[in-house]
C-alpha cells in the first residue's frame, strides 16, 4: 500500500506536512532535514525541487530555491541524496516542483528515480490535469506514483469534482487566491470552501499561509490536516527548526 | 478571410505540439475566464468598431508600406517597409495594447498588470490605461530600471505604477513572474501580456491583435503591386507579436516566404545570446510549451542581446510550430549586424529604426533576392529609446 494511503487510514486528522527546498540550507541538508522531521513526529514531507522560475511562490521560497540552486542542487543530485533514504525514513516523502525540470530530466527516467527512491507521490502544480491524463498517467500509475492535485477557492465546482476524481492520495487544499507565503485568511466564505473541499470522499490538507500552532489548529479543524511551507523555511534559516516543529505539536 | 487551418490554434490552445496552459490551478480560473470570452470579444461588432476607430484615429492606422529606393537597389531588389515606427509610442505594442484594454474593459476589469522588459510594451500599457481611466501596474526587472530610465519616466508621467521585479536576474522573465503572482494574488486584475507568449489564449488573442499588420500590407501591396502576396516578410522575434502579426495573412500562402530574425547577441556560439529557436529546446515557461533556452537542469537562463525587446529565453509558441515544420526561416543576428543595419537605413532612407527592428533589417545582408521580388520588411518601432545605445556603438 502507498505510504500516503496507509497515513490516512491511521491518522484521519491532525495530519503535519512539512515543505522544504532539496539542498536547503546547504546542499547536503536534506536527508539530515527529513530525519529531524521524523524524529519529531511530523507525517509527510514534501520536498522541493528547486526551479528558477517558480510562478506559484512568494519571495521566501525564491530566494531559497535561488540559494539551493546557486549551491549546485539539481533533481539529479537529489535522486543521489535519496538513494539510501528509505534506510532511515519511514514517513511519506512527496517531490514539489515545476513540470520543466522534471519534462527536461525525462519523465520516465524521473518516474523510475522516484520509484528506486521510495518517493510516493509528486505535485507538479503546472502540469495540467488533460495533459497528464492524456500523456502521462498510466505510466505514473505503471511506477506507484501518486500524482496531487491542487484546488483553489476559485476552482470551479465542475472542475473540483473531476479534480477529486483524478488525485491521488489526497487533495492539495490551496487556502487562497495568493502564492506561498501569504496570510491565512479566516472568513466565513472561506471556511464553507474549507467544508465543501473536506466533505469530499477524499481526504484533503490545507496548505498556503499556514504558519503557527493557531493557523495549523485552524486548518486542521476542517480538513486532515495542514502543510507548512515558508515558516519553516524561515525556521530553517534562522536555525530554530526543531524549536519550530516543537511549537506546533 | 482565409482559412487559417493549417498554421491555426487548435481549441486547446496548441500550435502542432507547442502552446497549451501549462499553469498552476491559482491561475486556472483567471485564465479560463479570458478564454471564454476572448473570441466572443474579438468577434463582437462593437469591439471590431471601437478597436477600428482606436486604431485609426489614436494609434495612427493605417501604417505606410514605404519603398525604401535606395535600399532596394543596395540589395537588389524591390524592398518595402512596413511603418509600424510611425505608431503612436512609436512601435506595434499598441495595437495589442488597444485590444486588450478593450477586452479588459468589456470584460469589466479595472486593474490592468503588464511586465514589460525595455519599457515599450509598459509605455504602451500605460498610454492605454490613461485613455480609459484604469489603474496600471508595470511589472519591470530592477535592472531594466536602471538602464531604461526614459521609459520609466514615460510610464509613471502617463499615471502607471512601476514595480521593481528584484527576484531572479531582475530582467523581463522575472517581470513577467511577478506580474503573473500578482494576478494569482488579484484575480479580478487584468493581465495585460506585451507578446504572443504565456499560457492560451494569450498567443492567440495577441496574434490576431497584431494581424492588422499583414492585413494591411496585403491592402497596400495589392495597390502598389497588383497582388496582396510579397515574394518574402522579414521581421525580428523576441516574444513574437511583431513577426505573427506581420505572418498571419500568410500563413497559409505558402508562396510567401517567412523569415523571422532572432538576436544572437555576441554570437550563437558565445553564451551570450537570445537565439532562441537556434540554440533552445523544448521546455515550459510562463504557462507555455514552446523553445526557451535552458541548462541541463531544466533551469532557465538569462538571455542576452543589445536590444532589451529581443532578450526573452523562450519564444512564442506559433513560431516554435513554425520553425519546426519549416514554414518559417530562422536567421540570427548579432549586436553588431543590428547596429551596422541601423546605420546603413539612417544613412540610406532618413529612418532610425529601433534595435530590434534592425535586427529584422540586417537579415537582408544574409539573404540573395532576384531583382523583381517584392520583399516587406516589418519596421516594428523607431529608434528614440535607443539613441543612448546607438550613441555609444556608432
Ligand atoms: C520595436 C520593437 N520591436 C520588437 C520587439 C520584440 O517583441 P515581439 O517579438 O513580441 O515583436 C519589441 C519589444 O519590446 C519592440 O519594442
Amino acid at each position: 500500500m502507498n505510504r500516503i494511503d496507509q497515513l490516512f487510514q491511521n491518522k484521519g486528522k491532525d495530519i503535519l506536512s512539512i515543505y522544504f527546498p532539496a539542498g536547503y540550507p546547504n546542499l547536503n541538508d536534506t536527508v539530515p532535514n527529513l530525519q529531524l522531521l521524523q524524529d519529531k513526529g511530523v507525517d509527510l514531507v514534501e520536498i522541493g525541487i528547486p526551479f528558477s522560475d517558480p510562478l506559484a511562490d512568494g519571495p521566501v521560497i525564491q530566494i531559497a530555491a535561488k540559494q539551493s540552486l546557486d549551491q549546485g542542487m539539481s533533481l539529479k543530485l537529489l535522486f543521489q541524496q535519496l538513494k539510501e533514504v528509505r534506510s532511515t525514513i519511514t514517513i511519506p516523502l512527496i517531490l514539489m516542483g515545476y513540470w520543466n525540470v522534471v519534462f527536461k530530466y525525462g519523465v520516465d527516467t524521473f518516474l523510475l528515480d522516484c520509484q528506486s527512491c521510495g518517493i510516493d507521490g509528486v505535485i507538479l502544480p503546472d502540469l495540467p490535469l488533460e495533459e497528464y491524463e492524456e500523456e502521462f498517467k498510466a505510466k505514473f500509475e505503471a511506477h506507484g506514483v501518486y500524482n496531487i492535485l491542487l484546488v483553489t477557492p476559485q476552482t470551479t465546482n465542475q472542475r473540483l469534482a473531476k479534480i477529486e476524481k483524478a488525485t491521488k492520495g489526497f487533495l492539495y487544499m490551496v487556502s487562497s487566491s495568493a502564492t506561498t507565503g501569504g496570510a491565512l485568511e479566516q472568513s466565513s466564505e472561506r471556511e464553507d470552501y474549507f467544508k465543501k473541499v473536506a466533505s469530499l470522499d477524499i481526504p484533503s490538507l490545507i496548505g498556503f499561509g499556514i504558519h503557527d500552532k493557531a493557523s495549523f489548529r485552524h486548518a486542521s479543524g476542517f480538513s486532515n490536516g495542514a502543510i507548512i511551507g515558508t515558516a519553516f523555511i524561515k525556521a530553517l534559516a534562522g536555525g530554530t527548526a526543531s524549536e519550530f516543529i516543537d511549537s506546533l505539536l | 478571410m482565409m482559412s487559417k487551418n493549417k498554421y491555426a490554434v487548435n481549441g486547446r490552445g496548441y500550435y502542432g505540439r507547442f502552446g497549451g496552459a501549462y499553469i498552476p490551478e491559482l491561475l486556472r480560473a483567471n485564465v479560463d475566464e479570458l478564454r471564454e470570452n476572448y473570441l466572443k470579444i474579438i468577434n463582437s461588432e462593437q469591439f471590431q468598431k471601437d478597436y477600428k476607430r482606436l486604431l485609426d484615429n489614436y494609434v495612427g492606422r493605417p501604417t505606410p508600406l514605404t519603398k525604401v529606393e535606395n535600399l532596394s537597389k543596395r540589395y537588389g531588389t524591390n524592398i518595402y517597409l512596413k511603418r509600424e515606427d510611425l505608431t503612436h509610442t512609436g512601435a506595434h505594442k499598441i495595437n495589442n495594447t488597444i485590444g486588450q484594454i478593450l477586452i479588459a474593459k468589456y470584460m469589466g476589469k479595472t486593474r490592468i498588470i503588464a511586465e514589460t522588459g525595455a519599457g515599450q510594451h509598459g509605455v504602451a500599457t500605460a498610454t492605454v490605461c490613461a485613455l480609459f481611466g484604469l489603474e496600471c501596474i508595470v511589472y519591470m526587472g530592477a535592472l531594466d530600471i536602471e538602464r531604461q530610465a526614459p521609459n520609466v519616466a514615460r510610464m509613471k508621467m502617463l499615471g502607471a505604477k512601476v514595480v521593481p521585479a528584484i527576484s531572479g536576474n531582475q530582467t523581463l522573465k522575472d517581470a513577467t513572474n511577478e506580474a503573473i503572482r500578482d494576478w494569482i494574488a488579484n484575480p479580478n486584475s487584468f493581465y495585460l501580456i506585451g507578446s504572443v507568449v504565456g499560457p492560451h489564449p494569450y498567443p492567440d488573442m495577441v496574434t490576431r491583435l497584431q494581424s492588422i499588420i499583414s492585413e494591411e500590407i496585403r491592402e497596400q501591396l495589392t495597390k502598389e503591386t497588383g497582388n496582396p502576396n510579397p515574394d518574402y516578410v522579414i521581421a525580428c522575434v523576441g516574444g513574437g507579436s511583431n513577426a505573427a502579426g506581420a505572418f498571419y495573412h500568410y500563413l497559409d500562402e505558402e508562396d510567401v516566404k517567412l523569415v523571422a530574425v532572432e538576436a544572437s547577441g555576441l554570437g550563437v556560439g558565445s553564451g551570450e545570446t537570445a537565439a532562441t529557436i537556434t540554440i533552445g529546446d523544448v521546455g515550459f515557461i510562463h504557462g507555455s510549451k514552446t523553445m526557451l533556452m535552458q541548462d541541463e537542469d531544466g533551469q532557465i537562463t538569462e538571455p542576452y542581446s543589445i536590444s532589451a525587446g529581443l532578450d526573452y529565453p523562450g519564444v512564442g509558441p506559433l513560431h516554435a510550430h513554425l520553425a519546426e515544420t519549416g514554414r518559417a526561416q530562422f536567421l540570427s543576428v548579432t549586436d553588431r549586424e543590428a547596429l551596422d543595419a541601423a546605420m546603413v537605413l539612417a544613412r540610406s532612407e532618413g529612418i532610425i529604426p529601433a534595435l530590434e527592428s534592425a535586427h529584422a533589417l540586417a537579415a537582408l545582408e544574409q539573404m540573395t533576392f532576384d531583382k523583381d521580388d517584392v520583399v516587406v520588411v516589418n519596421l516594428s518601432g523607431r529608434g528614440d529609446k535607443d539613441m543612448e545605445t546607438y550613441m555609444k556603438n556608432i
